[in-house]
């Protein structure tokens, strides 16, 4: 009788010894998966940053070729951030405190939406559509008006491939993350706050001055760090739409730009060989470590930020 | 709600409004105020040449809610004009961030439906003479048939590797880890949501290069970088659901002595099932319009190519990246099956994301419902 129970405990206890290595595995599996995807960028790229750059076409020091791509990646992701995050913020106040109740949850289904359509499809809409309206007369007049801030001096690009352009569609592709990301900490503003403050008379803005903004602050500035994360390795839109050149450039309404590192990556590795395959490589890891950094202060701030609204 | 001394001051006013109430713009001022701001924008517009609708919204939506502050402030005062303001902005920010949306799938749907015949859905890039000399004509050759195929296979391996993994992972953080490892897991899972898509593809490349070589792109490879893109994803959405899971099944489960993994089986994961399948179909539209992974890992190919572990392999995306940037000859030929391509990816996800809230809604224990 007793040598029964004993086996049977014995035969749970195998089961569930299989089932939790089964899931303890799968959970070591990505700490190894994300180990190898440093490893294997480090491994394949070291020849391209400590190669002999006679080899690499155009030959320059590893520094030298990384350095203008840097400059792009992190620009034209700046650029998207400052049109995405004020409508962001906006669309989510709208969605979280304006809209009527009912539709609320539609309108978030419909941005969410906008974050599904694939990258490359915004990226040939990004140049026959956006592109042919901004060059008609927006890109003209900035030239032609306030040519005397460096970014918008030179010559106006007439096919629209500038940095302008390419920032606006990685704003229009960063936007979703951002407003869901608002909307979220918006809706979580405590009711009681909201009830106080129009207990007391104000008006609905001056309700959301009070008590929305600052419970959502940080919250809000995460969302855009991740949108800035998102946007940095943001490749199709940008390779398509972007026309590149070697070298730093401010000026956003012109056919010469610095390329980002994802976009230089898309166009050149179809047809690179050689050590170039590794520095491309190389500039990958460079990107995946900007973006690594960009994320990990995102989630610092969105948890500092939600123990001090706790306290 | 009001009570404040705009009513006190309104209730005296010599309007006769209810001395609960302060004065409000009414209906009519506000419609009002909305023709007006139309009108000067078509005004301005005409003054300055043709008439285009563009520029006409652009005149009109500062005029209206300058306007409305300006009523506003005469009928409501300060407060109350800064508030409708505010609301205004917020509702104009919105139909702002709704055109790019319309104008997308407006031009998507116009450009593709053209294309999207049965050759596209039935041919390959490998044309023929008489198909090179009838598309120089205008007549419809070539078609995504290869890149369709080699979408299904990749996404079906990245789903294949991503699913059990994200799923086991979200088991393990929620209801066997405590302690130094979860909180690893859980951090690096975070760290994987945020590698560039790019990035992703390049270690599948650099990981394929030491098994078939150096140069060589193929189907698995691309499946790998996608699976890449795709785990963190579904390792958040189902740990979200398996929390949702009341403890109380769990202990019920137990009282009864069923083990732990039976217990997980038979009642947690049937009971958070459909937020599971949502959160998959919505991580496999996340990824099937993914371009630059597969451009690096997977390549390009002008026919299709069943086996993912020989050759290259291309995807819908890609084809629409290629046939775009490199159209051929006549250019329109290549640039329509781009249009018709991202019109059948951009069905997928619409179709992805229909069938995530009807599993959502189907599925949900009626308890939960």
């Amino acid at each position: 009788m007793s040598s029964s129970t004993i086996t049977r405990a014995t035969v749970t206890r195998r089961g569930d010894r299989v089932f939790s290595g089964l899931s303890r595995g799968a959970g070591i599996a990505i700490l190894v998966i994300l180990a190898s995807v440093a490893t294997f960028l480090f491994v394949e790229g070291r020849a391209g940053i400590f190669g002999d750059t006679e080899e690499m076409s155009g030959s320059d020091s590893f520094l030298g070729y990384v350095g203008p791509l840097v400059f792009g990646t992190v620009f034209a992701a700046a650029l998207a951030l400052l049109f995405a995050a004020p409508l962001a913020v906006a669309v989510a106040l709208y969605i979280s405190h304006y809209a009527p109740r009912r539709l609320a949850q539609t309108l978030g289904y419909i941005i969410d939406l906008l974050a599904a359509i694939p990258s490359v499809v915004f990226g040939i809409w990004g140049i026959t559509v956006l592109a042919p309206l901004l060059t008609d007369d927006i890109y003209p007049w900035l030239n032609a008006n306030l040519d005397f801030i460096p970014f918008f001096s030179g010559t106006v690009s007439t096919s629209g491939r500038s940095m302008l352009t390419a920032g606006m569609v990685l704003a229009v592709m960063i936007l979703p993350i951002v407003t869901a990301i608002s909307r979220e900490v918006f809706l979580q503003t405590p009711r009681l706050h909201e009830e106080a403050s129009l207990a007391l008379g104000a008006t609905r803005w001056e309700m959301i001055r009070q008590a929305v903004i600052p419970y959502g602050r940080s919250g809000v500035i995460s969302g855009a760090m991740l949108g800035l994360g998102r946007a940095l390795g943001e490749t199709m839109a940008v390779a398509i739409i972007l026309s590149p050149s070697d070298g730093y450039f401010w000026s956003v309404l012109t056919n010469q730009n610095s390329n980002t590192i994802a976009s230089n990556i898309a166009l050149k590795f179809p047809e690179a060989y050689g050590l170039d395959v590794n520095r491309l490589i190389a500039t990958g890891l460079v990107l995946f470590a900007i973006t690594f950094v960009v994320n990990a202060l995102a989630r610092r701030i969105a948890n500092a930020g939600f123990s001090g609204a706790d306290g | 709600m009001t009570a404040t001394e705009q009513t006190l001051t309104s209730a005296a006013s010599p309007s006769g409004a209810s001395p609960l109430t302060a004065q409000q713009l009414s209906r009519a001022s506000r419609v009002g105020i909305t023709t007006a701001s139309v009108l000067i924008g078509l005004g301005i517009n005409a003054v300055l040449g043709e008439v285009r609708w563009g520029w006409v919204a652009v005149i009109a939506a500062p005029t209206f809610v300058l306007l409305t502050y300006v009523a506003s402030r005469i009928v409501e005062g300060q407060r109350r004009a800064v508030d409708r303001v505010a609301a205004a902005t917020a509702t104009i920010a919105f139909l702002v961030v709704m055109l790019p949306l319309i104008s997308v799938l407006w031009t998507v749907i116009s450009e593709g439906a053209s294309r999207l015949d049965g050759t596209f859905l039935t041919g390959d890039l490998r044309l023929t003479p008489e198909d090179l000399m009838a598309q120089r004509d205008g007549v419809a050759a070539g078609g995504a048939y290869h890149a369709m195929m080699g979408t299904l296979i990749i996404t079906g391996l990245a789903a294949a590797i991503a699913v059990p993994l994200g799923l086991f992972t979200a088991i393990y953080l929620v209801e066997y880890g405590k302690g130094r490892l979860a909180r690893a897991i859980t951090t690096m899972v975070d760290v994987m949501t945020g590698i560039p898509s790019i990035v992703a593809g390049l270690f599948a490349y650099a990981l394929f290069i030491l098994i078939f070589g150096p140069g060589s792109r193929t189907g698995i490879a691309g499946g790998v970088a996608l699976s890449v893109l795709m785990t963190p994803v579904v390792v958040r959405s189902a740990e979200e659901m398996l929390k949702l899971v009341p403890n109380e099944l769990r202990e019920a489960s137990y009282a009864l002595g069923v083990p732990k993994w039976k217990t997980i089986v038979k009642v947690v994961l049937p009971t958070a099932i459909a937020g599971i399948l949502t959160g998959v179909t919505l991580a496999i539209a996340r990824v099937i319009g993914e371009t630059a992974p597969l451009l690096i890992a997977a390549g390009v190919a002008q026919s299709a190519n069943y086996n993912p572990f020989d050759g290259r392999m291309t995807s819908l995306p890609v084809f629409t990246y290629y046939q775009y940037v490199q159209p051929g000859i006549p250019t329109e030929a290549g640039v329509a099956r781009a249009w018709a391509a991202a019109l059948v990816l951009v069905i997928i996800v619409a179709v992805l994301f229909t069938v995530a809230r009807v599993l959502a809604w189907i599925l949900k224990p009626a308890g939960l419902r």
